[in-house]
């Protein structure tokens, strides 16, 4: 009331200085965040605890004389200490998040609130099962919903993640091999396209790994697999859809001769989001496949997990598959843990306890939410999103695959780069002072100078439109020589270009109080 | 459907702009034979309120360890985390970004992994620390092969203190990449055992402190002797609040240290997910699984973080790489980041002081009852007792008295002949009045 009327200007002056800079190196809201160990805290700490009753006298010389090196903050300053750091992420909270096969789509919050519940979230997993039977009836009914949707009869849930899926899936077909004296096998094939996880996997169990080719229109050479199948192979490993975004029109052939071999088909799941409730991995001829509930199912990234990846798994190789599982005897659920009486081929175990039980209550949550309507609904958005992007950016980049629809992702190369100086890292750092989040780089390696964007279904039109837009003022900026805009990107996100050669040739993996020109030699508590 | 944005008029212009009649011709690659006309036989959508409903009740089925008196360690702790903890995770910007690819745009977790990376250094006395594992058992079992590629030996010693699923899933994954696993027989003093096994073969030996049974053990010894035979030295810690109170495995020798680091920062969540804790001396760095984050500077000069020596990861190096792990545990280790900022060096070591007072109190009222035998003389939060009878059966019959007694051995190793041993553990939040009512309970029970 009384604001307005102490002389206050209420209208912005026009600035002409564009390269503002502040006196002290704030930057608004944006601040300058140092790292804990700077920040004094040697002696502090934000947690009041009761003190102890009995001393540690009974541990003799077993306890630590030497101090740690650990700062405290007391709790406002832990909090702003990672709010502010918090501001300096792009998140899917935030804009589009194109990462092509990493599937950034929408985290509903109601799945991180039953996650939370104590029954889930404070529940030991070494409690005695007459206490969890609510948990194991969950993971039960996650993995029926897993196996209804693949079109398996079975599922691994223990892995943690996509690779740890992977790994779980080659030792399944390496146990169910030797299993049927087949264990001479040495050999897994693996397209070129692939993920670095699949190679790293097979040679991980002690494969060795074979390339097969891709043809033209990026897909798996056919009559380069059938040439390379022998009796030596023990797996192929195909990602489908594939990485170039595609489906592997042949999967059927690929999965018989394959079988003809005597191998296994493993099928890399991560982009099992563009087929959902549409299509069933079972009726490809797939014998394995992991399922990211982190990328499908939509469990959130969180900066580099936590993930989940169980495995479904055909008849052949369910009775190899690891240890623990759950089983229903009509009186109520029990866990199998060890390798005996019905698990007696089980090759083993892939982890301490259970798998991810905090993925699968949001994963199953996120299937109760869609249902088996919203879920086929789910891959025809993401693939209608991706064609939808094809379309509109094909008239100023070039579709590394133009003919024909795409899946979930749009893949580009960088001929319609040539002869203008700017790469596609360049591109890709340039989208960053857009607002967005740069696609996946340089990947598939098929393809040169790759860009490939993958929207999910949980982008509005709105929301593609302006992505679009986006990218196309850029495409004709580096067109038409406005090389500057994307060699010196990005000029406005919290930092400048990184170099990662000094990071690597001189690493600095640790904060050390010498090189960072301090002593604060940490204080031993009382 | 509440999470989907796109109208039908949207979807209609968009399949006009791409130039196709309908969705069924973006999907024309698939196999005739593949597609499924009809929806699958699952329930349709539901809404917020239905499957809160769904998921509570299946949530109330279970007893959650804060419901009673709880005793339940062998591996995955209940500790009181800061309000603050949960929610700063929950920040979006934290709770939906990716692996930070894009250093410019993802310094908020790269800065978190730089301190996550040295606080677990400082923990556990080594010089360098990856940005996360999976959890303690897959770290457990990557450190083997680890030290494979380091002495280039195949044989590992492990000791019969090893907590057995860590031992099983060390034996699963490590002999697949061609580790002959020695796993000495499961023994309260276990590590006695270890040096006599150790060989001009073995690449590394993996000892565990506190043990499977609580038993706390300087490993001086075992790493001169492991040492001494050209081997590396691994020590496994479940429990991690322990390195606030007892010397760290880098202080007794060790080249490997990995941990859980769920104690810190996280739930119980029935086993996952979890938070492996990895590190290793400075020269054994570029032999490490996962990722790193390593300190650079900007095109002005401004310090900031990337992701580093990638050439050993597998995205890069493919076949050749060190290990296959891509996903890890970053927001689990964020929460392990902030909760041990809140803490700091004197909160640490109060907590730990602390849990050891508490288990202390739970051994000398446990030791009152009669049949009951103290078997860890030196512990931490932990230790096993022995029952006169089946230990299984005796957690079965004080559940009725509304305590979860804690884990039985035989659970975990139902081969080593060692039934009548029950795993007990306290923390912070195991109070006066729980101890004295599982105490009376059990005096209740062996006395029958």
């Amino acid at each position: 009331m009384t604001m307005l009327n102490v002389g206050r200007p209420t209208r912005p002056e026009a600035v002409l200085e564009t390269s503002h800079r502040s006196l002290s190196g704030g930057r608004g809201l944006l601040q300058d965040e140092a790292l804990i160990f700077e920040m004094g805290g040697w002696n502090k700490t934000g947690v009041d605890l009761a003190p102890a009753e009995h001393d540690a006298s009974d541990l003799g010389d077993l306890v630590r004389t030497a101090p740690i090196g650990l700062p405290g903050l007391s709790e406002p300053e832990a909090m702003r200490h990672y709010v502010r750091l918090s501001q300096k992420n792009h998140a899917i909270d935030l804009a589009l998040y194109p990462l092509g096969s990493c599937t950034m789509k929408h985290n509903p919050r109601l799945n991180e609130k039953m996650a939370r519940l104590a029954g889930f979230g404070d529940l030991h997993p070494l409690s005695p099962q007459s206490t969890v039977q609510g948990a194991l009836a969950l993971i039960d009914r996650l993995a029926h919903w897993l196996k209804t949707l693949t079109g398996m009869p079975a599922v691994a849930m223990s892995p943690k993640a996509g690779a740890h899926g992977e790994l779980c899936g080659l030792l399944t077909i390496k146990a169910a091999h030797e299993a049927n004296g087949q264990g001479h096998r040495r050999t897994v094939l693996v397209p070129t396209s692939a993920h670095g996880t699949n190679p790293a996997t097979a040679a991980f169990v002690g494969y060795s790994v074979v390339e097969i080719a891709q043809t033209d229109d990026g897909r798996v050479d056919i009559a380069d697999l059938a040439a390379k199948l022998s009796p030596d192979v023990a797996a192929i490993m195909v990602t489908n859809p594939n990485t170039c975004g595609l489906f592997e029109r042949d999967v059927i052939e690929i999965g018989r001769l394959t079988h003809e071999a005597g191998a296994y088909f493993y099928c890399d799941g991560a982009n099992f989001n563009a087929i959902v409730g549409r299509v069933r991995p079972g009726d490809l001829g797939v014998d394995a496949m992991h399922i990211n509930l982190h990328k499908t199912f939509s469990t959130p990234h969180g900066g580099g997990g936590p993930g989940a990846g169980p495995v479904v798994l055909s008849a052949a190789l369910a009775p190899f598959a690891p240890a623990p599982w759950v089983v229903s005897d009509g009186e109520g659920f029990k866990l199998v843990e060890g390798a005996e009486g019905d698990a007696a081929q089980a090759f083993g175990r892939m982890s301490a306890f259970h798998g991810q039980m905090g993925m699968f209550v949001r994963a199953y949550a996120y299937m109760l939410s869609h249902g088996s309507d919203g879920l086929r609904q789910v891959a025809e958005d993401a693939v209608l999103n991706a064609n939808y992007i094809k379309a509109k950016l094909s008239a100023v980049m070039t579709p590394a695959f133009p003919d024909g629809p795409c899946m979930h992702e749009a893949l580009f190369d960088d001929a319609w780069l040539e002869g203008t100086d700017v790469t596609t890292l360049d591109f890709a750092k340039a989208m960053i002072d857009e607002g967005f989040h740069p696609m996946t780089m340089y990947f598939p390696l098929v393809v040169h100078g790759a860009m490939l964007i993958e929207p999910t279904e949980t982008e509005s039109r709105q929301e593609l439109d302006r992505f679009c837009h986006a990218l196309v003022l850029l495409a004709q900026a580096a067109k038409a020589g406005d090389v500057d805009r994307f060699r010196g990107a990005p000029y406005l996100a919290p930092l400048r270009r990184l170099d990662e050669t000094l990071a690597a040739r001189k690493p600095r993996l640790t904060w050390k109080p010498e090189l960072a020109g301090v002593s604060p030699a940490p204080i031993a508590a009382e | 459907m509440r999470y989907l944005p796109l109208t039908p008029a949207d979807r209609a212009e968009m399949l006009g702009v791409i130039g196709v009649g309908s969705i069924d011709d973006l999907f024309a690659d698939v196999p005739a034979a593949a597609r499924k006309a009809d929806l699958f036989d699952l329930p349709l959508h539901a809404g917020e309120l239905e499957v809160e409903r769904e998921l509570s009740s299946l949530a109330a089925m279970n007893r959650p360890a804060g419901a009673g008196p709880f005793f339940c360690g062998a591996g995955a702790y209940r500790h009181h985390v800061p309000a603050t903890v949960d929610h700063v995770i929950q920040r979006s910007e934290f709770l939906t970004s990716y692996t930070p690819y894009q250093p410019e745009i993802a310094q908020g977790t790269l800065q978190v992994l730089f301190e996550f990376q040295t606080q677990v250094a400082a923990l556990t006395g080594l010089e360098v620390a990856n940005a996360s594992m999976y959890d303690g058992s897959t770290a457990c079992a990557e450190a083997v092969m680890m030290a494979q590629r380091v002495t280039r030996r195949k044989k590992a010693v492990v000791s019969g203190g090893l907590h057995p699923h860590y031992a099983a899933t060390t034996q699963t994954i490590a002999h697949a990449e061609g580790m002959d696993i020695t796993r000495l027989p499961a023994a309260i003093d276990a590590e006695a055992a270890v040096i006599e096994a150790i060989d001009a073969e073995t690449a590394c030996v993996v000892v565990q402190t506190p043990n499977v049974f609580g038993v706390v053990t300087d490993v001086s010894k075992i790493a001169e002797a492991a040492h001494t035979a050209g081997a590396l030295l691994i020590v496994v810690t479940t429990e991690t609040v322990s390195f606030g109170l007892l010397k760290s495995p880098g202080e007794m020798g060790a080249d490997i240290a990995v941990a859980e680091g769920q104690s810190i920062g996280n739930g119980l969540n029935f086993g996952g997910p979890y938070v492996g804790l990895f590190a290793c001396r400075e020269k054994l760095v570029r032999q490490m699984p996962g990722r790193l984050c390593g300190e650079t500077v900007d095109a002005e000069g401004r310090r900031g973080f990337v992701l580093t020596l990638s050439t050993r990861e597998q995205h890069i190096r493919r076949e050749k790489a060190t290990s296959n792990i891509c996903t890890n545990s970053g927001l689990c280790a964020l929460a392990f980041t902030i909760h041990l900022s809140l803490l700091g060096e004197r909160g640490l070591r109060e907590l730990a002081e602390l849990n050891h007072s508490k288990a202390r109190e739970l051994r000398d009222a446990l030791a009152k009852v009669a049949g009951v035998e103290i078997l860890t003389p030196r512990f931490f939060n932990e230790f096993a007792i022995r029952l006169r009878g089946d230990a299984a059966a005796t957690v079965e019959a004080l559940l009725t008295d509304g305590i979860v007694a804690g884990v039985p051995f035989s659970r975990l190793a139902p081969e080593a002949g060692m039934d009548d041993v029950l795993l007990v553990a306290a923390t912070e939040t195991t109070t006066t009045t729980d101890i004295a009512a599982f105490a009376d309970a059990l005096a209740r029970r062996t006395g029958q």
